[in-house]
């Protein structure tokens, strides 16, 4: 894997909007747990966990563009058009299965889930067809 | 595309390392063009070309000449 300075700070801006949606969720689930939060604030307290999931996606978007290297970036590229490739079939699929009433409703928050899914089936693809992946 | 890249980088005794760090990319990089696998842009071509000081024509085969048999 090539460890381009790109891909470091696309690291460290993980991992600190990873922190900080431990931070942002924990309270509020306990908070909702104990019944603590109600009003306004609890929208406000709920909205704030998928905050830092929205920033891993800006993220995303800023490495791509930081990214000097083309071949490396060109492999980034593929492994996301997959991961979106397979998350938006899964969820066309399931949407339908949910709407027959064939399988249970789902949080869409696994959306999220299904995309990082979808990204190691874009670097098995990678690795397949060019025998390089990105992650 | 086809080229001489492993052949000008053997010539001098350079490693695919060496070559990445000369143009500034991955060795992962190096490694898909020298083989094949990724056809570099038009500027990371250029690029190649400098660093061995010749035509991008004597590096890069051209795929449609190749294809009708002209080179």
């Amino acid at each position: 894997m090539a460890r381009t300075p790109a891909w470091k700070r696309y690291n460290w801006r993980i991992i600190w909007l990873s922190l900080l949606y431990c931070a942002f969720l924990l309270p509020a689930v306990y908070g909702f747990k104990h019944h603590l939060i109600v009003g306004p604030m609890a929208w406000i307290v709920a909205t704030l966990p998928a905050l830092p999931i929205i920033g891993i996606f800006a993220a995303m978007g800023r490495y791509l563009v930081e990214e000097q290297d083309e071949y490396v970036r060109m492999l980034m590229v593929r492994q996301m058009l997959w991961a979106m490739g397979f998350t938006l079939s899964v969820a066309t699929i399931w949407g339908f299965l949910d709407n027959f009433g064939l399988v249970g409703h789902v949080d869409g928050y696994w959306i999220v889930v299904l995309w990082y899914f979808g990204q190691s089936i874009g670097a098995i693809v990678n690795k397949a067809t060019l025998g390089a992946s990105r992650c | 595309m086809e080229n001489r890249l492993r052949v000008l980088r053997a010539e001098r005794s350079w490693s695919q390392q060496d070559l990445a760090e000369r143009l500034e990319v991955s060795r992962q990089s190096v490694n898909a063009i020298e083989t094949g696998k990724y056809d570099p842009s038009l500027p990371l071509a250029f690029r190649i070309a400098e660093l061995f000081d010749l035509p991008i024509e004597e590096i890069f085969v051209s795929p449609s000449r190749r294809s009708s048999g002209a080179i």
